[in-house]
């Protein structure tokens, strides 16, 4: 049997469309995984991000932590910490975030960083308060690089989420996780093809919301 | 500004002990070299540079008495590359100051309309953005933007610097006609002493180091350099560009040599003229012509010499009454009056006659002159 035959196996199997082991359940698990993951990444990529790139301070600092959080291995530290705090949310929300903070924190440092200083210089002059100058001048130029900053974090948090399920949460991991457990190929691959495919969602939805939010001056059509 | 200095921690002094009287109503252009500390001073008028000792003052109160955001909303600023906000359409980056103090949305739309117009740009071009207008056009909405909420005060930093020769004089002369009609007290940078030469009511000449040259009338700068520096800046052309601040008004015409077309064999050998300047019907200069290769009634603008650019007594300078001159293939310059017709003919003999005649009136005359 090949690939395609193990997802045509496993989607057309109606036992897996509903129960708590069903896929709108895992799937809708996952996203919540996910979203809850981005926004605390967010939370602390984002201000931090803003401040030292309209600053231009602490580039070097950023830089090292970045670097230094990347090469920490999510699943090693999903292990430590669950040997450390026990089971829970928590401990899977940690090396999440610590992944996706990284990419969300450098771009967005970048971002404000490499925003043309004339019009920040012109702001100035006219008299702007620096917090408008971040939001209203250097944010909307930024925001194609901020968000593509997200998009990156985004992209590896879903397909990450799926450690969840090693630490006896759910999401589409489960799939994986069970479906090696019990030597359920088709299992395995059907949850790997979910993965895929929400990751691919999430591409076209930061698309969309770069279409909505950036203006067209700055996308230049 | 009273002896006003800036100096950085580390220890390079960008402007010395600079002191300078702005006069209200008036441009105001600062010129030198780079690094001569102009771009400084200016910004110290608007606090984004803040002098390390000295005081500015504004209409007699220390402008460090108001809070930084209150003085530079008070200034039009305007800088090189015009530094537009490019997320935001024309019309919206025209109305920046005015939505900041306050001004409803309708209204500040409305003020910016307005403002194009002022500047020359049109209406049509208010909903785009600024990546879709020409350097030229998007430093007239970097000018329209930083007189949005009428301020008194305009500075103004190298703004014309980056765009091409005709470009940058097509906007030189919005900004006297606008300077005209508004009458602000204009501070303007520039390294370009033709600029500055064309554009300053009183011209700073800075040096190196931070330090006033010379503070004068152009003219006064042409005829009077302070010293070897401001004379060696003016360029080697001084005395030419001189002659910029000398009224052609009092140039000797003669119109011995000039001829209509439809002239007879006898009025072409009146004139005693080596060479002769042909009209047309309506007085227009067609071209010189030697008197004696012209056949009476059977003259066509075909066999003529060109007569160069002529010059308009009473509005242009003697140095556009001399470049005429050594324009025109006969040395003779072509007079003619506001409609294009011939008044007269002026010899580079009567124009050098002129120039003597002003070096010998004393100083030039203060009434600029278009150069």
């Amino acid at each position: 049997m090949n690939v395609l035959n193990f997802v045509n196996a496993f989607f057309s199997d109606g036992a897996h469309w509903h129960g708590y082991d069903g896929i709108p359940q895992r799937l809708l698990e996952h996203v919540r995984y996910s979203l809850l993951a981005l926004a605390l990444a967010a939370a602390i990529g984002l201000p931090v991000g803003l401040l030292t790139g309209h600053t231009g301070r602490g580039g070097n600092a950023l830089a090292f932590i970045a670097t230094a959080a990347r090469a920490l291995p999510s699943f090693g530290l999903l292990v430590l910490i669950v040997i450390l705090m026990g089971f829970g949310l928590l401990p899977v929300m940690i090396p999440l975030v610590v992944l996706a903070v990284p990419p969300i924190l450098v771009t967005t440092y970048e971002a404000v960083r490499s925003v043309d200083p004339s019009p920040v210089d012109a702001a100035r002059g006219m008299g702007m308060r620096e917090s408008r100058i971040l939001f209203q001048v250097e944010l909307p130029v930024a925001l194609p690089l901020i968000l593509s900053g997200l998009r990156s974090a985004a992209v590896q948090i879903v397909s990450t989420a799926t450690i969840a399920a090693y630490v006896s949460l759910g999401g589409l991991g489960r799939y994986i996780v069970d479906g090696l457990y019990q030597r359920d190929y088709e299992k395995v691959v059907g949850g790997a093809t979910l993965v895929a495919v929400l990751a691919l969602v999430t591409l076209a939805v930061f698309w969309a919301a770069g279409r909505l939010a950036v203006s067209p001056g700055v996308r230049r059509r | 500004m009273e002896s006003v200095t800036k100096r950085y921690p580390d220890g390079t002094v960008a402007v010395d002990r600079l002191s300078l009287e702005i006069p209200d109503r008036s441009i105001t252009v600062l010129v030198g070299p780079s690094g001569c500390g102009k771009t400084t001073t200016l910004r110290m008028i608007n606090r984004m540079v803040e002098p390390s000792e000295g005081t500015i003052l504004l209409d007699g109160a220390d402008i460090q008495q108001q809070p930084v955001t209150t003085l530079r909303r008070s200034m039009g600023y305007v800088i090189q590359n015009a530094g537009l906000f490019q997320h935001r359409t024309i019309l919206d980056n025209i109305a920046t100051v005015p939505r900041m103090l306050g001004w409803g949305k309708h209204k500040s739309r409305a003020r910016a309309a307005e403002l194009m117009e002022r500047v020359g740009l049109d209406a049509s071009l208010g909903k785009r953005y600024p990546y879709q207008l020409s350097g030229g056009q998007q430093q007239r909405v970097g000018v329209a933007r930083a007189l949005a909420a009428d301020p008194p005060v305009l500075l103004m930093d190298e703004p014309f610097s980056a765009v091409d020769p005709v470009v940058r004089k097509g906007l030189q002369d919005e900004l006297l006609r606008i300077q005209e009609e508004l009458g602000k007290t204009i501070v303007f940078v520039t390294h370009d002493i033709d600029e500055a030469m064309k554009l300053g009511t009183r011209v700073a000449v800075m040096r190196t180091g931070g330090r006033l040259a010379q503070f004068a009338p152009p003219a006064e700068l042409l005829s009077d350099p302070a010293d070897a520096f401001v004379e060696d800046f003016l360029g080697a052309d001084r005395g030419i560009r001189r002659l910029s601040f000398f009224p052609s008004a009092g140039l000797e015409l003669t119109t011995g040599p000039v001829v209509p077309a439809d002239a007879g064999a006898e009025r072409i050998a009146a004139s005693d003229a080596p060479y002769v300047l042909v009209t047309d019907a309506a007085g227009r200069p067609l071209g010189w012509s030697d008197p004696r290769d012209l056949t009476a009634g059977d003259i066509t603008p075909e066999g003529l010499l060109p007569y160069g650019r002529p010059f308009v007594p009473g509005t242009d300078s003697l140095r556009a009454a001399l470049d005429c001159a050594v324009l025109s293939p006969t040395g003779w310059a072509v007079a003619v009056d506001t409609d294009g017709r011939v008044v007269g003919v002026a010899s580079q003999a009567a124009i050098g006659e002129a120039i003597r005649d002003a070096h010998a009136a004393g100083r030039a005359d203060d009434a600029r002159v278009a150069p």
